[in-house]
């Protein structure tokens, strides 16, 4: 299991394919990145929301019962 | 059970005929269609020639397309939908009938008008006869199809646009036998085994999307 | 004895599957790395050049991968609205619902990705080849299934209509494939053959694979977590969600 590439800048290269295997390659990390990230961020707001909605019930109940 | 989609059939003709201006209105849309091609790419004939069977065909596709919500929005608004879903005759027999009138409103039309057109593409005699006739077989394929999604967006909110979404890339291969029989026939392959093809999908369509549409509507109306 | 059976029926529940679903997604989430990071290892660095296609045949570390997600994706997905359709258990139509983004990130990857294979290798970004077409067009019917579930308020009804259509897609998705098939045949020449698969190195063989298997749990990481999301947000109101929102608080 030798590695293939003899320096850095020949893997940054790509033999000449550099452009082509590295926006394919930066895409897919983009998309596999921001996809967990949006989820992550919807669920968060979700679960505010629904938090919020229970503190206002809650709230109610309780200014009824003072009436 | 023939009697009983024929009835289906009959009346939803009928209903058809009392707003005749529906009926036109895609036959037109279908003549603009065809006509702006030449205007967008220019008058060459032999340019005109080879886009012809594909410029016809996605215009026949459209204009199938458009009058696809007329297929069971009126039904729905008025409750008649209602009663035929809870009919005792089976839900996939009433869709067949209204696949039927839809075709017999907006595919024949549009097959007999095809090679009026094609004559604008300078299409040969056996050319203009095959589109006519892949429309023919092809078109029932396009209304049965377009049902499921018909009945799928039954009601929503841009139901139009969504139509169009779920039921074009089904169209595909309608597209694909369709154009590609008479392309088959202007560069002199002949176009049986598109046109057997074809044949199979207007089947499947008129025969078995029918009971996905059935499904369809009894989830749209829970 | 009885009871020592796991009643797997159990987990078709929402209120339980969300615990399960919670635990699990760590382990895929952290084999997906494992694979992932492997797999980039063998094929970035290890894997020798390719005779035909230079260093340019590294795409297909994701290529491949990704297209094979989006179809086995969208597989998935139909067998869980067949699910739903014929049981009318909850749990099917959310994990429908969280699935098809990701299958349709995927397709949209495959294009990609096969875009700037295609740019060096043929010398143009598109070729209306069989198989990036109905690439395409399962890209469309993912749209189409998100866009009908969008539209849908009611969720029960968003679910049986995304099902009956992923069906309908299911059906349709062989006779896509072989009437494009047949239509690039008829019209492509013989400039671009895309079917003569090179002899692959078992190195570059094992990349792919591991590169597969990384992609594949991904999905089901991503996709659990979405489905938490939904059942949260369907079943909000019940006991249980509460009782998570509680705990969630506490931490």
């Amino acid at each position: 299991m030798n590695i293939h590439w003899s320096s850095f800048s020949d893997f940054l290269a790509m033999g000449g394919y550099g452009l082509y295997v590295w926006g394919s390659f930066g895409v897919t990390a983009l998309v596999l990145i921001a996809e967990p990230i949006v989820a992550v961020r919807n669920r968060k707001a979700l679960i505010a929301r629904l938090k919020r909605q229970a503190r206002a019930e809650r709230g109610n109940n309780g200014s009824n019962k003072e009436q | 059970m023939i009697g009983s989609v024929g009835a289906v059939a009959a009346r939803d003709l009928k209903l058809a005929m009392r707003r005749q201006a529906d009926l036109v209105s895609v036959l037109f849309f279908f003549i603009i269609v065809a006509s702006l091609f030449p205007l967008g790419v220019g008058p060459e004939p032999q340019l005109l020639k080879k886009l012809a069977p594909g410029v016809l065909w996605v215009g026949a596709l459209l204009a199938t397309m458009l009058s696809l919500p007329r297929l069971f929005a009126d039904d729905y608004r008025d409750g008649t939908l209602e009663q035929l879903v809870l009919a005792p005759q089976p839900l996939g027999l009433t869709v067949i009938g209204k696949v039927v009138a839809h075709w017999l409103v907006s595919g024949l039309p549009l097959a007999l008008l095809a090679p009026v057109l094609g004559l604008q593409f300078d299409l040969e005699t056996d050319a203009l006869l095959i589109l006519t006739v892949s429309l023919l077989i092809g078109t029932p394929a396009l209304s049965g199809i377009g049902a499921v999604g018909a009945a799928l967006t039954l009601g929503l909110r841009g139901g139009g646009v969504l139509v169009s979404l779920l039921v074009l890339p089904l169209y595909i291969p309608v597209l694909i036998f369709g154009a590609g029989a008479v392309d088959a026939t202007v560069t002199g392959m002949g176009a049986e085994a598109h046109l057997s093809i074809l044949g199979a999908l207007a089947i499947g369509g008129v025969f078995f999307a029918p009971w996905a549409t059935a499904a369809a509507l009894r989830i749209s109306l829970e | 004895m009885n009871n020592r059976l796991i009643n797997w029926f159990k987990y078709a529940s929402p209120q339980s599957f969300y615990p399960l679903a919670g635990k699990m997604i760590p382990w895929f989430a952290a084999a997906g790395a494992v694979f992932g990071i492997a797999g980039l290892w063998i094929g970035m660095a290890v894997a020798p050049t390719d005779f035909q296609q230079g260093e340019g045949y590294r795409i297909i570390f994701i290529h491949v991968p990704a297209s094979w997600m989006s179809m086995f994706i969208y597989l998935v997905m139909a067998f869980w609205a067949a699910l739903g359709l014929a049981y009318n258990t909850r749990l099917s139509g959310m994990m429908a619902q969280a699935l098809a983004p990701t299958g349709a990130l995927m397709a949209f990857l495959s294009l990609w990705t096969g875009a700037l294979w295609g740019k060096p290798m043929w010398g143009t970004w598109w070729v209306w080849d069989a198989r990036l077409t109905s690439e395409l067009i399962l890209l469309f019917l993912y749209i189409g299934f998100i866009a009908l579930q969008a539209a849908i308020d009611d969720p029960r009804r968003a679910d049986k209509a995304g099902a009956v259509l992923a069906l309908v897609g299911v059906v349709n998705i062989p006779i896509i494939y072989f009437s494009v098939k047949w239509w690039n045949t008829l019209h492509q020449g013989a400039s671009v053959s895309l079917n003569r698969a090179p002899a692959m190195a078992s190195l570059m063989l094992w990349g792919m694979l591991l590169m597969a298997l990384a992609f594949w749990m991904y999905s089901i990481a991503i996709a659990l977590y979405r489905a938490r999301t939904i059942m949260l947000e369907r079943e909000r109101g019940t006991e249980w969600v509460k009782e998570t929102l509680a705990a969630e608080g506490a931490k």
